[in-house]
């Protein structure tokens, strides 16, 4: 119940977000925060019922028919992402209240915003497939109004098309993953399904399922090859790159993984596969962040370069490595959304994000340079912050990792020094160094614009100098995904062994690096344009422009815009299939049908509609052809008569003079009538007009003998009086037995009303 | 270019075919007749009026916005489906009748009857508007 009240009130909270943002201005943001304020004090607050491992629950019925549920469950793992969520929500809707006080439209940018952390939190608390993938799509849908928040810029709409097709497709897998999993267990329950490993394991779609599910993990968290939507994605405003794309949604994926760990944990394919797509992201995304000038991007890709460490860490599933995966977790979201946060700080105040435009920013904003400094330190795994513990237990697991640890951590290393060269570049160009001329007068940033940084950075440091806190804090989380392991326990100082050498290393090098910076930088650059510039984003969009012309191609070819070709194919294939029908049923027709049926009137009436029909297409004048099928209307309306269908011999008798009455208005404005048409297409459109007809013809003697519905009919004839009190059938049937079918048609004729209006009012030759 | 002749036609025939298009979607029920074939003769009614007298004058005396007749008719249609969920929780477009009266003068409505107007409400719009606009904007 506890659930469903904060995923009501996230989302009510979104559908006011736009009042408390117009009647509050910059302080709505303050305003937005109390409510996942008030969730966090909550969820510390049943912490001891989460520690004891007493998960809160609810459960719906959603499609019991397909085993589908509405259910959640707050465990370790949940109530660790929940935190997250609202604690850096919170500090974030207070940043964006005041930061997004410059860009129009805001009132529905906060709405997106808390609305996509009640998305994310159903993400997170889902104890049912279905119900994850629904929230999983919401994540995604939010994230692509965020990042085309700023929609007039090509660049931003691109951007958010790119990353909503990418985590789109994800999407997809995981829905065919999670559907061939429901179909292997019975049901989507995500507790029956962990419990029982084995049905997983031994599956015959064992492989298939374990493709779609990395598909949708790795597009979510962008790891390689799925990676650079998340660059792109810096098109967006800073509070949601520090909310959504550092430390709350690309961690989806990684939750994803670690929520199924007890299904795959057993299985070699899914170790291997996330060690070598997590190093591979661990090293690219270090090694591309390094050559960048955007502050935004460098942190992007280094945000690329965490992921994959997550999800290697999570791939070699020992204690060491969760107990790693889930301390980096929090000291990443810390520092990377501190840092993000800055990074729009200094945006909004100089002008700029580019690094070789920045540098001695400490002397106008000198609170904002300690706590980035602080962030950094975090960042390249310096003492006391909670980075280094985590660093520290990175390497341990790396070490410790039971295949390939050589490489392993070999290319860790390689990606924290390049962390190390990051942060260095970016306090020293940034912060230090001497002071560039900007077009703006820099001050330090606002009140609202340090408050959540301040408080992550100042979490960081307490972390990391009481390391016992964030060890409570993670651990319900491992417990529920790992239940057989124990923690391992958190210290700053591990005293000086293998672990402590190799991170004494990994600063050295990583400020030696900085202090080669200047060839450094181009020649990465240059070996990144050589070898390493995949293009990947370019090439999604070559891709996307080549499918898009196919499709154009594709409609030009069925769509041509010509009616007579567009009636030829219909009117073809509906000759076509009646004919395939007609033979499939063995079709035969009585040749006594006609016995005592006819008579004079009927014969009259039929000569009357055939010599009307062949003089409406023979004559050159429209009216008279007006006039003919008006004939041929009366000719129809006789045969009715006799055969008693009074009902339609009205209806058809208006129709018809309603019909030339229209017609005679717009024949009496059409241009001369001159023939087009050569002979063979007029010999072509006899042929396809007898056919036709032939075919319609032979139908209507086909079926009358047997007429398969019959016993409908009777029950019409016979229920109409008693169940509809009406004596006329056909109405009864309209109005009553058949109303909805009714209610289609006479909408039908609305919309074609207001079409042939709007056709009639469009003018589109503006000259007459 | 008005005919004197239809007009004169148009002044008594109207009222007349107006009442009849009412007659003939009454007694739809039971005999001939129904509310698309009493729209279509209503809606004959203003369209002979618009013929003989103008396009100006009709949408003043008559009708003006032909599109709320449609929209009206839709949902009265719509609405009529829903009364018996409303009251009794029976499936979409359930029929319910009741008796007003007894004997001779008994009188049967029902939402068959409601769904019935809101059809004929729609086809005469439809067809108002339609012919209308043909009016407006091609002659």
């Amino acid at each position: 119940m506890e659930i469903i009240t904060i995923l009501i009130l996230c989302f009510f909270l979104a559908t006011v977000a736009p009042v408390i943002r117009q009647r509050t201005g910059i302080w709505s943001g303050w305003i937005l925060a109390i409510v996942p304020a008030a969730i966090v004090v909550w969820l510390v607050v049943i912490y001891p019922k989460v520690w004891a491992g007493n998960a809160f629950r609810a459960a719906y019925e959603w499609l019991p028919q397909l085993n589908m549920g509405f259910s959640f469950r707050l465990d370790g793992l949940s109530w660790l992402f929940a935190m997250l969520i609202f604690g850096v929500g919170s500090l974030i809707l207070i940043y964006a209240g005041y930061y997004m006080k410059t860009y129009k439209n805001t009132k529905r940018f906060f709405a997106y915003l808390v609305f996509f952390m009640g998305a994310m939190f159903g993400l997170v608390a889902a104890n049912d497939l279905m119900t994850l993938f629904l929230f999983w799509e919401l994540t995604s849908v939010t994230s692509f109004l965020l990042i085309g928040f700023k929609h007039h810029l090509k660049a931003a709409r691109d951007a958010a098309l790119q990353a909503l097709l990418i985590t789109g497709t994800g999407g997809l897998a995981l829905l065919g993953g999670f559907i061939l999993l429901g179909i292997e267990y019975q049901t989507f329950n995500i507790e029956v399904i962990l419990q029982n490993p084995h049905i997983f394991l031994n599956s015959k779609y064992f492989l298939p399922i374990s493709i779609l599910l990395m598909v949708g993990a790795f597009t979510k968290s962008a790891i390689f090859p799925f990676h650079f939507w998340l660059p792109g994605a810096m098109q967006a405003p800073s509070p949601v790159s520090a909310f959504l794309h550092s430390a709350t949604m690309v961690k989806a994926g990684i939750f994803l993984l670690a929520r199924l760990l007890p299904l795959y944990s057993q299985s070699d394919f899914w170790i291997y596969t996330l060690t070598i797509f997590g190093v591979t992201t661990m090293f690219a995304g270090g090694w591309l962040s390094m050559a960048q000038n955007d502050l935004k991007k460098i942190l992007a890709y280094t945000t690329v370069s965490a992921l994959g460490t997550l999800v290697l860490l999570i791939g070699t599933g020992t204690a060491y490595a969760l107990t790693a995966a889930l301390v980096f977790l929090l000291v990443h979201a810390f520092y990377k959304a501190t840092l993000f946060m800055m990074a729009g700080n200094i945006e909004k105040k100089t002008g700029t994000r580019q690094m070789d435009a920045l540098g001695g920013l400490r002397h106008w904003m000198p609170v904002a340079a300690i706590i980035s400094y602080l962030a950094l330190l975090s960042m390249s795994g310096v003492p006391p912050m909670l980075g280094f513990i985590g660093k520290e237990l990175i390497y341990e697991a790396k070490m410790k990792a039971p295949d390939a640890a050589v490489f392993i951590l070999l290319a860790g290393f390689l990606a924290n020094v390049f962390m190390v060269f990051v942060s260095a570049r970016i306090a020293f160009s940034v912060f230090l160094g001497p002071k560039m001329s900007f077009d703006k007068k820099v001050a330090e940033p606002d009140v609202a614009l340090l408050t959540g940084p301040g408080i992550l950075v100042i979490l960081s440091l307490l972390l990391g100098v009481f390391p016992e806190i964030a060890q409570n804090i993670i651990s319900p989380a491992f417990t529920s995904i790992a239940p057989d392991e124990s923690l391992v326990k958190l210290k700053l100082w591990h005293g000086f062994n293998n672990i402590l050498l190799l991170s004494v290393l990994t600063v050295s090098a990583g400020l030696l690096m900085y202090f080669a910076r200047k060839g450094l930088i181009n020649r990465i650059s240059r070996l990144n344009e050589l070898f390493f510039n995949l293009h990947l984003s370019e090439r999604f969009f070559a891709g996307l422009n080549a499918f898009m012309s196919f499709a154009g191609r594709k409609t030009s070819f069925v769509q041509h815009g010509y009616h007579r070709f567009y009636l030829m194919t219909m009117i073809l294939s509906a000759t076509a299939l009646l004919w395939y029908g007609m033979f499939k049923m063995n079709f035969s027709w009585d040749s006594h049908l006609f016995e005592g049926v006819l008579s004079w009137i009927v014969l009259v009436a039929i000569f009357v509609i055939v010599s009307a029909s062949i003089a409406t297409v023979t004559t050159s004048n429209r009216l008279n052809a007006l006039i003919y099928i008006g004939l041929v209307g009366i000719g129809l309306t006789i045969i009715f008569i006799y055969y008693g269908g009074v009902d339609l011999a009205i209806t058809l008798i208006v129709v018809e003079t309603l019909m030339i009455v229209i017609g005679a208005m717009v024949v009496y404005r059409l241009p001369k009538y001159i023939r087009y048409s050569g002979v063979t297409s007029r010999v072509r459109d006899v042929l396809i007009s007898v056919v036709f007809g032939a075919t319609i013809t032979a139908i209507i003697l086909a079926i009358s003998p047997d007429y398969q519905a019959k016993e409908v009919a009777d029950y019409f004839v016979e229920n109409s009086l008693t169940k509809g009190f009406g004596k006329n059938v056909v109405n009864v049937i309209l109005v009553d037995f058949r109303a909805l079918d009714t209610l289609g048609e006479i909408t039908v004729l609305a919309l074609a009303a207001i079409g042939i209006a709007s056709l009639l009012k469009l003018k589109l030759d503006k000259k007459t | 270019m008005k005919s004197q002749i239809i007009q004169i036609a148009a002044t008594y025939l109207m009222p007349f075919l107006l009442v009849l298009s009412l007659v003939v979607f009454y007694r739809g029920h039971n005999e001939p007749g129904g509310g698309f074939i009493g729209g279509l003769i209503g809606g004959s009614a203003i369209i002979l009026y618009a013929g003989a007298y103008g396009l100006e004058i009709t949408k003043k005396l008559w009708i003006n916005r032909p599109t709320a007749l449609i929209w009206i008719g839709l949902a009265m249609a719509l609405l009529s489906g829903f009364f018996a969920y409303l009251t009794h929780g029976s499936p979409f477009m359930t029929a319910v009748w009741v008796q007003i009266g007894s004997g001779p003068f008994a009188l049967k409505v029902g939402t068959p009857l409601l769904f019935d107007l809101g059809v004929y409400l729609t086809v005469m719009g439809m067809l108002v508007k339609v012919v209308l606009t043909v009016m407006e904007e091609v002659l």
